[in-house]
């Protein structure tokens, strides 16, 4: 089965104003750069979009805001961008904060089949108000969880390092992070890859999304991988 | 009065041989700079790493490496990565053993709130609601008070929560300080502070029993 498109303009091709997307990474790393860079050139608008974080102004998801594509983000942690914080505070853009594992595994739950799941990050706050909880005893002792929705996103949008023809995934340290949930969690999964290789030459053992969550996969061209924080020490 | 480096090396102290820590952004990461020589301990970055090492060597650094605060890092002998689902399922799990992490405000019952100020920029909690809401044990590293020399440490929190009674223990330039079912408890004072000084600069309620001793940092 092959899942090859020729490029992030074909993979994205028939994305339409006002879905919602999901686009993995952390900080800038793990980004799906081809496919934003795409996505800013074809100019669609309105767009939902499910990223732990908003990008910097002027690379990742950042570029989408400063051409106003996006009109709700749903992140768990938005600083170190400027435009963002113009945008939220003018209006312009909506904003919703989850927890991190709450939005890692609602996009678990996604890729499992499952409606929703219990846990108890948010409980007492106010990101509490308005949500079904339940107790449940936990080594003997009762806690509350909130139930928390699996997403339902039009399409997830996700960077590997390297990917075969079938649409197998293999990730790279951590820019694995949120890239292998919202790869199961997308109705249309697009995978952009370092590398692609023809299928059977990556080792089965070493899959860490199966290729059946991918319906588009293609090697991505001049990736930038930006550092966000270079922190070294002297030799 | 201790400064950020002494917070972190007393806060270093409470860290056990064997122990899987979790270490929040600004001064909490410093404590790992000041872990005991010899002491087998993991640190976890929750976007993904078990097995932290220090920041790397220049010109050696690796874009698809990086820790929470999104800084490059290395990786120590014995590390792993995995997803971020996985890396809270090991939070929600109770698998790491401590969590150390900043504060805007405690409230003497162990409410915490550092992700929001209402007004201003709000950033997101990131993973601290998560981490906070099933940790086993967490040690609050933060100022005593705030720059309008309002005392942070309260009877109830102002701001927005980010968990309900949580907080252990609290490390600050001050003091160190138990949160306990009856409120705080002084346990030790910083180096040449006295017990009016923290009592002063504690709003919330503070229980002070004996000798209260200064504490050892190096």
């Amino acid at each position: 089965m092959n899942k090859t498109v020729k490029n992030a303009d074909e993979a994205i091709g028939d994305i339409k104003n006002n879905m919602t997307i999901m686009l993995g990474g952390f900080g800038l790393c793990g980004i799906p750069e081809n496919c934003i860079n795409a996505l800013v050139k074809k100019g669609v608008t309105g767009l939902t979009c499910i990223s732990n974080n908003a990008g910097v102004d002027d690379f990742g998801i950042g570029l989408m805001l400063q051409t106003r594509q996006v009109k709700k983000m749903i992140s768990s942690y938005v600083g170190e961008n400027a435009e963002f914080e113009r945008q939220l505070l003018s209006g312009e853009l909506e904003v919703e904060l989850i927890p991190q594992g709450t939005l890692a595994t609602r996009c678990l739950a996604s890729g499992y089949g499952m409606p929703a799941i219990f846990t108890p990050a948010g409980v007492g706050t106010e990101i509490a108000i308005g949500k079904e909880s339940r107790k449940f005893l936990v080594d003997g002792v009762e806690k509350e969880f909130l139930m928390e929705m699996a997403f339902d996103a039009d399409f997830a949008i996700v960077k590997a390092w390297k990917g075969d023809t079938q649409g197998n995934l293999i990730y790279r340290e951590t820019a694995r992070n949120f890239n292998p949930m919202m790869a199961m969690a997308g109705k249309i999964t697009i995978a952009e890859v370092e590398e692609l290789v023809p299928a059977g030459e990556l080792d089965p053992d070493h899959i860490h999304t199966p290729g059946i969550y991918v319906h588009r996969i293609f090697q991505g061209v001049n990736y930038e991988k930006r550092i966000e924080q270079l922190t070294v020490r002297k030799k | 009065m201790l400064d950020k480096i002494g917070i972190a090396k007393r806060i270093a102290k409470e860290i056990k041989d064997g122990y899987y820590v979790n270490l929040g952004i600004g001064i909490p990461t410093l404590v790992a700079n000041y872990i005991p020589k010899g002491m087998n301990v993991v640190l976890q970055s929750e976007n993904g790493l078990l097995g932290m090492g220090p920041f790397p060597f220049e010109g050696e650094e690796d874009s698809d490496l990086i820790n929470a605060g999104k800084q490059t890092i290395t990786t120590v002998p014995g590390s792993a990565f995995f997803d971020s689902a996985m890396s809270f399922g090991m939070i929600r799990a109770r698998k790491v053993d401590l969590t150390i992490l900043g504060a805007m405000e405690v409230s003497d019952n162990g409410d915490i709130a550092n992700w929001k100020i209402p007004g201003k920029m709000v950033k997101g909690m990131g993973g601290a609601m998560d981490l906070v809401a099933s940790a086993k044990n967490i040690i609050v590293a933060m100022q005593h008070v705030n720059k309008a020399g309002e005392s942070k440490l309260l009877t109830k929190c102002s701001l927005p929560l980010t968990g309900v009674g949580c907080v252990k223990k609290i490390v600050t330039e001050l003091a160190v300080i138990d949160v306990t079912p009856h409120g705080f408890r002084l346990l030790e004072r910083a180096p040449g502070i006295s017990v009016q000084e923290i009592e002063n600069a504690t709003e919330g309620r503070l229980i002070i029993e004996g000798d209260i001793p200064e504490m050892i940092i190096d």
